[in-house]
This record gives C-alpha cells, structure tokens and sequence, in this order.
C-alpha cells in the first residue's frame, strides 16, 4: 500500500470549524442551523458575504454534522466554479445525483440523517445568468429530495429568482473582538506568544476576513518564531508602511509636480500595491485636521474613480499619478477645471 | 547564454538582491510544508528568480530538471468540447504555466492542471514532500473567472497542491484570492543593489570596468535588474575594453517614442496626428503594449512640458489608459490621447503667445 501521506495542513484549514456552533460572529445563521439539527427542517440557503467570513465553512459544517462521515457522499454534493463546466455539466451531476433515492428520514449512527440531500453551490456568483436560470428549473424539479445552498461575495450577481427561493444570510466582517479569541485560541494549541498590540495589529490589518488574519499568523510563526510583535505582522501582511503613504502626502502639499512624479515612481518601483495604497491615502486625508472640507471632498471623488478604474485594470502608475496630481492641486488651491481644454 | 540566464542565482544563498526576503523563504518552507503564495512587483525585480531558488530549496536539484511540453487539453463543456493548447514547463515536483495565454479560456487550463495534480498525487518513498507546487504566471492577467473559479480549489486541494502566483500588478488580482495566499512583495533592486550585481558580473566575466560605468548603466535601467544586465551585455558586446565614457545605448522603441513627442510638440494639426498614427502602428506591430507606449510618450511629454500644463496632460493620460483597458482596438485609445494633448498644446500656446 501507498504510504500515508504527512504533508500537514495549512492553518486555516487545521483550524476550520467543524461544527456550527463554533463559527464566530454570525450568529443569525448559526442560530438557524442549530434549529435544523434539532428538527431536521432546512430551506435552501444563500450565504454572502465578504473572504474569509466563514461561508464554506458553515456549509461543510452542517451538512457533516447532519450526516456524518459515513452518508456524506451519498448525500452531500459539493461543486464549486472550478467543476462548473458549463451549466448542461453541472445539471447531469445534480440530475444524477438528485434520482437516487435516499430512503427514509432516520437516524443514523448518531446523526439525524434527514430524508433529503444537500447540494452545495460554492462561488455561485461566478455562474452566467443563464446557467442561474436553467438552475431554476432544475431546483424546482427535485425540490422534494434536496436542498440548495448557494454560497458568494457578491449577492448582487445571484439572479433574483433564485435568491428568492432561499433564505438569506450576510456574512459579516468579523469584529476585532471575535477575531482575537480565535487568534488567541489558535496560539493556544500552536504554542504562540502574541502580545496586546500585535493582537490588536492583526485585527486591524486583516479586516474583517479571519483566513487572511490566521494566514498572517501562520507566516509570521514561521519567519520569526513562537514570540509574535506587531512588527512582524505588518511585515508578513505588506500593509504599506505609514512612512510611505505620508511622504507622498508630503511631495503633494509642495506643489511641484515633477516632485510628486518621483515619489509615485518610488511607490511603483518598490511594488507597493496602489489600490492598498489608496484606501491608506484615504484614510490620512479624512483624518488630516487641516484640510478643508471641501477639498476633501474634491480628493475623495477622485479617489472612487482611481479605484473603480484599478477595478477595471487599469494602470496603477498612471492612476496613482493622476491621483497625486489631484491630492496637490486640491492642497495647493489650484482651480478644479483645467485651463487649456476645449 | 545570455548573461540574464547565465548569472541568475540558483539557491537562495546565492541570492544577493533580496537576501532578506530569501532567508525569510527559506524559514517559510523549511517545516514540511508552506502556504500558498503570491509573489508582486515590478518588471525584472527578480520574481521568478525567488521562485526557483525556493521550488530547488523545498525539492532540491531535482527541481530544474525541467521539461518543456506543449500540452493539449480536451474539455467536455457538456455540449461540446474545447482544445486548449499550452505550453508548460514541469519538474517531478512542479508545473508552470502562464494560463492567461490562452485567453478567455483560462480557467478551464487551471482547473485541469490542478485536478491532474491531484489525480497523480505524489508518492512519497524517498522522504520527498507530499505535495506538488503549481508556479502560475502573469496571475493579473487572468480573468475574472478564472480567478473565481480558483477560490474554492485552492482550498479543496491544499493538502497536495500549492500555488505560488507570480504578478506585476497585485491590485488586478482579487480580494478572494489574496486572501488566500502569503503576499511577498518583491521591490525592484535601488540603483546601488543594481551596480554591486553588474560589478559581479564583470568580475565573474572578467572585465575591467572604468569607475562610474555601472552607476551610469543602473541609472538607466528603470531599476529593472533584467534591464540593467541586459543593457551591460550590449555595452560589452559594442565595445571592448569600455571606456568611461562609453555610451549606453538606449532601447530602440524608446528613441521611436521620444520621436513621436518631438513631433507632436512641434505641429498640431491633423496631418500630423495621422502621421503620428503610423508610427504608433509601428510600435504596436513590433509588440510593444499599448499601456507602455502611452507611458512612455507621458514621460517624454512631461520632459518638455510647462509646470502647469503637466497636470492636464497626465490626467488624459490615465483616462484613455482606463479607456484603452475597456475597449478592444488600442490604437483608437493612443490616437486620441494624441489628439487631447495636440488641442491642449494648441490652446496654451495660443493663450501664451497669441
Ligand atoms: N466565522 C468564522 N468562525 C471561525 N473561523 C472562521 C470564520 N470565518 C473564517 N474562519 C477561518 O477562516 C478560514 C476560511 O473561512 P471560509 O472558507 O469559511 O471563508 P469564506 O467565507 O468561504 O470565504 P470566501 O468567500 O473567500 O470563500 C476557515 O478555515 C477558518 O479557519
Ligand atoms: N537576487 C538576485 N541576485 C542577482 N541577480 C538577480 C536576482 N534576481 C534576479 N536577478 C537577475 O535579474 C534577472 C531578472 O529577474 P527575474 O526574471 O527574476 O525577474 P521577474 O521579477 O520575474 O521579472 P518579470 O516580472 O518581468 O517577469 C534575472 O535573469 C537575473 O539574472
Ligand atoms: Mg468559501
Ligand atoms: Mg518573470
């Protein structure tokens, strides 16, 4: 026989909840699903919320603790856009995998096994309109025997008809509080010294998203050992140092264009990444006591075009560029409209 | 061999640009396992340097025996089937690709290469690691869905397959995917890193190099090693032994751009644009991007441009940029750009002068 393989797990695997009820911070679905596990009623379900909130994680969890190791596959599917090839694809798979029957709804071997099956759509929103709407058909065919949870980052991609036939849950952000007795937990078990401020240093540069937040930990453990500061975090995450976001700030308030041109091309040349770099700039000039309202006003606008653009693809020299150009003449009172365009 | 290739460091003690960042790579992986990876920044930073000098240091020498294939893939999209070709190169430990040559249809290659991974699992019989590592390149360049479609299977495979994503521009690559990975930001080298490697080099080779000639050089390169390395073989190869005060020659491309901003400030009107379309044409038929073009007809514009008319003119810029990004056809987008820059030109001079 092969050998067992030991290649060990990432963190944020390791450390994914098997359970509903240790997913953190979103009680309202949580709540739910503990109500599923006593009665066994399901409706189909719509998670969305931002990375690293926990869909995937809720989704796999309920749908284990309601079969066990031993139904799982034969009565839970689990696609995702990566099988996704076309939507005539992924109707045979629910087609074959919704005809057989699954019996009646009885315990077994502990777990409450009830009579229907569960399909999980992970990265819904990356499906076409029209694979949404041939799905439509396909979920009222065999309504009887599963149930849909559809999981994404954006509900809005989800197509209404759909998102009507499922309860639907936010996932939120986590909070730095939530995020923190996580991190601490996992310090725990892993034998991590994280003080006060670092803790609360990676509260606030993982945002919200708690993979990101444990990834950091993860390559923080490995770079600097079992005793974690604030500094190294920042290191791992690439959160752009406020020395750099402060000078180009800086190069702005003088005036001079080719001055505020060399700092951009420093920015570029040493990777910062702009869009990060944006929300950072963002961040100093609505906190900035000497700038008027304003001409805050005036840099904000600019700044959601530079991002919407950089959303699009475009280039981040030429956006940042444009965007200092527009923090200066903004500081240094020159007018808004441009002289010279007819 | 070109010296690029020829002095490119194999190990990550050998490195000498990014030392830091090496000897933080080489802690990253030296327990079993690591996490997957996105490595960013600038053009000939030394990105995919890092990259090998990690896959030798996690899978020793094995790892740059590599083989180079064009693979065909055929994929069942249910009602009819779709034949990728692409080109890869593969140890018996990792797979690189460039999936956004294949345009739109990148994901499925993604999603292919990945399951095929995972099909073939690696034996582990020689306490060699268990999992394959998967080097996708040009990572901003991939579609949206694509990188969608690479969410969840980057999770669901993490046991066997990492992913080390290699990318200029991190901003183009999604939240969702960042998420997922160890962001290691590669800075371009400053001009001094750059001299000392260009001093290795002629050591190395053998060359006496007059003093100041590789300051000269590193000034030129746009902080870009590859380019810095590059443009010292061509120094190397036009004359021999240097001279102090040697010229370095500058990119044939770049002197055509410089060109078409002479031209441009000298006439307004439309036989010039339409003379200034064929040669941006020229540019675009000999591969140049568009987005560099215009960046590099921005630059020389601002070279010979009033203070207050620099504002202006990078501002069109990075609007026909976005523009450009949006529609299909860049010349259209280059063209016009021009054409903004000629009736503001026109206006300041008019106002200036009468
Ligand atoms: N609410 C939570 N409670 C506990 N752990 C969490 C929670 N959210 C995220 N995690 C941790 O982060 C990892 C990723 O979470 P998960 O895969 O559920 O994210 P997701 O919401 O599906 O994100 P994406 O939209 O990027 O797919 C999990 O393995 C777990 O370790
Ligand atoms: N750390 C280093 N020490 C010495 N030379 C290096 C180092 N890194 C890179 N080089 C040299 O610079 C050249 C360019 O580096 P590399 O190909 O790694 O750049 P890259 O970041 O992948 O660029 P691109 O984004 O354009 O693909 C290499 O061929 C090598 O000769
Ligand atoms: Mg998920
Ligand atoms: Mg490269």
């Amino acid at each position: 026989m092969a050998p067992v393989l030991q290649s060990s797990q990432p963190w944020v695997e390791k450390y994914r909840p098997k359970q509903v009820k240790d997913v953190a911070h979103q009680d309202e679905v949580v709540r739910v699903l503990t109500n599923t596990l006593e009665t066994s009623n399901c409706p189909h379900m719509l998670f969305y919320g931002p990375p690293g909130t926990g869909k995937t994680t809720t989704a796999l969890a309920i749908a284990h603790q309601l079969f066990g190791p031993e139904m799982y596959k034969s009565r839970v599917l689990e696609l995702n856009a990566s099988d996704d090839r076309g939507i005539n694809v992924v109707r045979t798979k629910i087609k074959d995998f919704a005809a057989v029957a699954v019996g009646s709804g009885q315990r077994q071997g502990g777990y409450p096994c009830p009579p229907y099956k569960i399909i999980i759509l992970d990265e819904a929103d990356s499906m076409t309109e029209d694979a949404q709407n041939a799905l439509r058909r396909t979920m009222e065919t065999y309504s009887k025997v599963t149930r849909f949870f559809f999981i994404c980052n954006y509900v809005s991609r989800i197509i209404e008809p759909l998102a009507s036939r499922c309860a639907k849950f936010r996932f939120k952000p986590l909070s730095e509080e939530v995020m923190s007795s996580r991190i601490l937990h996992i310090c725990k078990e892993e034998g991590l010294n994280l003080d006060g401020e670092a803790l609360s240093t990676l509260g606030s540069i993982s945002q919200g998203d708690l993979r990101r937040a444990i990834t950091y930990l993860q390559g923080a453990a490995r770079l600097f050992g079992s005793t974690i500061t604030s500094k190294d975090l920042i290191n791992v995450s690439g959160v752009i140092p406020p020395e750099v976001v402060g000078a180009l700030f800086a190069a702005c308030r003088t005036g001079d264009f080719d001055v505020a041109n060399k700092e951009v091309n420093n920015i570029i040349a040493d990777g910062y990444p702009v869009s990060m770099l944006l929300s950072q700039l963002f961040d100093v000039i609505v906190e900035a006591e000497d700038i008027l309202d304003e001409q805050k006003s005036r840099i904000c606008k600019r700044l959601a075009e530079a991002d919407k653009r950089l959303v699009d693809g475009a280039d981040e020299y030429l956006q940042l560029l444009d965007v200092t150009s527009n923090v200066m003449r903004a500081l240094c009172n020159m007018p808004e409209e441009f002289q010279y365009d007819s | 061999m070109l010296w690029v290739d020829k002095y490119r460091p194999k190990t990550l003690d050998q490195v000498i640009v990014h030392e830091d960042i090496a000897q933080n790579l080489k802690k990253l992986v030296a327990e079993q396992d690591c996490p997957h990876l996105l490595f960013y920044g600038p053009p000939g930073s030394g990105k995919k340097t890092l990259i090998m000098a990690l896959l030798r240091q996690i899978f020793g020498p094995g790892a740059e025996k590599v083989k180079v294939e064009n693979k065909n893939w055929k994929i069942d999209a249910g009602s009819r089937t779709i034949d990728l070709e692409l080109t890869t190169l593969s140890s018996a430990n990792h797979v690189e690709l460039s999936p956004s040559d294949v345009g739109f249809q990148d994901r499925y290659v993604v999603q292919e290469v990945i399951k095929e991974m995972a099909k073939n699992r690696p034996i582990d019989t020689k306490g060699k690691r268990g999992f394959k590592v998967l080097v996708l390149n040009d990572v901003d360049k991939l579609s949206r869905e694509a990188q969608h479609s690479l969410r969840r299977t980057m999770e669901k495979y993490s046991a066997f397959c990492r992913l080390f994503l290699c990318c200029n521009s991190s901003s183009r690559v999604t939240e969702a995917i960042r998420s997922r990975c160890l962001n290691v930001r590669i800075n371009a080298p400053t001009e001094e890193q750059i001299v000392n490697v260009l001093d290795l080099i002629g050591k190395k080779e053998g060359l006496e190099l007059p003093s100041g000639f590789a300051t000269r050089i590193a000034e030129k390169s746009n902080r870009s090693l590859r380019r810095a390395i590059l443009l010292f073989e061509t120094c190397r190869v036009q004359q021999y032994p240097f001279t102090s005060n040697q010229a370095i020659p500058p990119m044939d491309w770049e002197e055509y751009v410089a060109e078409i901003a002479s031209d441009i400030m000298k006439e307004q009107s439309p036989k010039r644009l339409f003379q200034v379309r064929g040669k941006l044409y020229e540019l675009l038929i000999n591969c140049i991007p568009p987005d560099i073009v215009l960046k590099r007809l921005l630059y020389e514009l601002l070279k010979r441009l009033d203070a207050e008319l620099k504002h202006e003119v990078c501002h069109w810029a990075a609007y026909y940029e976005h523009k450009m990004r949006l529609g299909q056809k860049a010349i259209f987008h280059l063209e016009a750009f021009v054409a903004k820059f000629m009736s503001i030109y026109k206006g300041f001079l008019i106002a200036t002068f009468g």
